[in-house]
């Protein structure tokens, strides 16, 4: 196991570094310099930036001295909001974007698993169809779409919940859990079904049945474990989803979050931030890949023999 | 003369017919198809039957509620609704076909090689693959977006170049079980020809993952497109799409929901429709799905 997990963070840092490289390579070749955009600045002053910000360096040297800084930790420092540094912008808006996420994942969890794991237990029944058909609706229902109508119905017509915001006023974090959430409720949905259909059909859990186990017994003591070992694998890809959501979720409910920030920088052109931003966003993803990786492992006893097997 | 006719009555019983059977059962898909064929119908003659035109303001009308002349309302420019969702769609779809046909296009060529050179060729190919996985592509194709404009050309291919990754997969082990087969080894060995076995046993069973593979990547990447459109890192305005519009729609829901809520329609009901009639495929074309 330990072996697995530091193979796999072995394996990461070339998959860093191509991201890395890329992602400079195609900022800096990016037609107009960041500076070139809006207003007609004289020379001198894009001069004294360019060199403030070493653009005057050759290419290489650039990539070089910001490979350098990024092992350090250092994004260096916005474009845009002169003298803020793009360390200190993520650190701004990662707790925003790590709660949201977090209630968002619970949201998905909890609605997605019962609602799979009921689907199962009848199939081919109106307990199967049903919520079978409304994880159909949640994933052809976007984010972009289900935040605005949640927000029509619930924050302006019904007036119930608060519009925008995030830990402003009570309950204002409720609708952006739920708009993030739903689409990946319903692909969880999906996926404990197929898991748990796939893990009931097996003979241990005949033998329990013969052995006269109560259903609630069954599925709660001897399927769940192995009927979501889908799910599991499916948390990583989700959590990169989640992210790529809250720029969405964060945009229709004003939440100061690194999506926001993220939408803003594209639209600013504020390079470094875009830079700095791709780079922490790739280096929490393969993290989060790998973590669901090993959890997955670890539910499924034929994995981990194959991995134990492996270390000898 | 008499073994051409034997493997032609062969064909007759195939898989196919079999398949369209399973999926003239399935009414959801064939919902589906019905919706998609419609959409499609329409799209193509849009500039025909839309009932204004795509440029028509009438700022005086300003943004009304449905009504017998607008069936679908106007936005705040008085531009019929009906007439800029169908316009949209027209975007949509192309969108939504041409970037799958990229995905379609890279995916099936990679999977193939790879299954079918096998060995350290295939071993390097896939683990090319397998680090393209672990890449946050939504951010990728956000920051496309930004260094080179909002050019709906690279729109395409950067969202092929996201969705055909699975598609490689599902190929390559689609071909690499298949090269294993008894038929196909009978076909070895008794000498036909490496390009013959591929046409005639290769191809027509790698198919079907491929269509029901295809059938849902459409919605994903009419997804994809949506969404960047509503960020306003999509589309451009003058052009529009059903993203763009719902961005818009967005913007006056207080004051005209409807101008949300119909583009809101349009896209879910393909996008389920597509789902519908991807899961139908699947079903219908995936012989360890059928038996049960």
């Amino acid at each position: 196991m330990l072996r697995f997990a530091l193979n796999r963070l072995l394996q990461a840092i070339p998959v860093l570094l191509i991201v890395i490289s890329a992602t400079f390579l195609l900022v800096h070749s990016a037609p107009g310099g960041p500076f070139s955009a809006d207003k007609a600045v004289p020379p001198e002053v894009i001069k004294a930036l360019e060199a403030q910000y070493n653009l005057d360096q050759p290419l290489w040297q650039q990539y070089v001295s910001y490979l350098g800084d990024v092992l350090k930790g250092d994004f260096g420092p916005s474009f845009k909001y002169s003298g803020r540094t793009v360390n200190e912008l993520i650190a701004a808006g990662l707790p925003a974007t790590a709660e949201l996420a977090l209630y968002a994942m619970l949201v998905a969890l909890v609605i997605g698993i019962s609602a799979g794991v009921i689907a199962a237990m009848r199939p081919n029944s109106m307990q199967d169809y049903v919520p079978m058909s409304a994880a159909m609706l949640g994933i052809c229902m976007p984010s972009f779409l289900l935040g605005p109508l949640l927000v029509l119905v619930f924050g302006i017509h019904l007036e119930w919940l608060p519009v925008s915001g995030w830990g402003d006023i009570p309950g204002d974090k409720i609708m952006p859990s739920i708009t993030l959430g739903t689409g990946y409720a319903a692909y969880i949905a999906r996926l404990s079904r197929g898991g748990m259909l796939e893990v009931l059909s097996q003979d241990y859990i005949r033998t329990a049945r013969a052995k006269g186990l109560s259903e609630r017994l069954i599925i709660f003591k001897h399927a769940l474990r192995g009927g979501l070992i889908p799910v599991v694998a499916f948390l990583g890809p989700a959590f990169a989803g989640l992210l790529g959501g809250s720029f969405v979720v964060e945009t229709i409910f004003q939440i100061p979050g690194l999506g926001r920030f993220y939408v803003q920088a594209a639209f600013n052109r504020d390079y470094t931030m875009i830079l700095g931003m791709t780079i922490f966003f790739a280096t929490l993803i393969i993290l989060f890949n790998l973590l669901s990786d090993m959890l997955a492992i670890w539910l499924n006893p034929k994995l981990r023999q194959q991995q134990a097997g492996g270390n000898n | 003369m008499a073994i051409k006719e034997l493997q032609s009555e062969e064909q007759g019983t195939s898989l196919w017919q079999d398949a369209w059977i399973k999926l003239c059962k399935n009414y959801l898909a064939l919902f589906g198809l019905a919706v998609l064929g419609l959409l499609c119908v329409v799209s193509l003659l849009t500039p025909w039957i839309a009932p204004y035109g795509y440029e028509e303001q009438n700022l005086i009308l300003g943004a009304t509620s449905p009504s017998v002349e607008h069936w679908l309302g106007t936005d705040i420019f008085g531009r019929d609704m009906l007439t800029r969702i169908m316009y949209g769609g027209r975007v949509s779809l192309t969108v939504g076909f041409i970037a799958t046909a990229v995905a379609l296009l890279i995916g099936v060529v990679w999977g193939a090689v790879a299954g079918f050179v096998g060995g350290r060729t295939d071993a390097v190919m896939m683990r090319i693959v397998d680090i393209m996985y672990a890449l946050p592509f939504m951010i990728f194709i956000v920051l496309l977006m930004v260094v080179f404009g909002r050019n709906i050309l690279l729109l395409f291919l950067a969202i092929g170049a996201v969705e055909w990754l699975t598609m490689a997969r599902i190929v390559r082990s689609q071909v690499m079980a298949l090269r294993k087969q008894e038929f196909v080894e009978a076909a070895h060995s008794l000498g036909l020809s490496q390009w013959t076995i591929i046409r005639r046993h290769i191809i027509p069973n790698t198919l079907g993952p491929v269509i029901v593979y295809t059938t849902l990547t459409i919605p994903s990447v009419m997804l994809l497109e949506a969404f960047l459109s509503f960020l306003g890192l999509g589309i451009q305005p003058p052009q529009s799409s059903w993203g763009l519009l719902i961005n818009y729609g967005v913007e006056t829901m207080e004051e005209y929901p409807w101008l949300l809520i119909f583009p809101g329609i349009a896209l879910s009901l393909t996008l389920f429709a597509l789902n519908f009639l991807g899961d139908g495929l699947r079903d219908a074309l995936d012989p360890r799905t059928s038996k049960d």
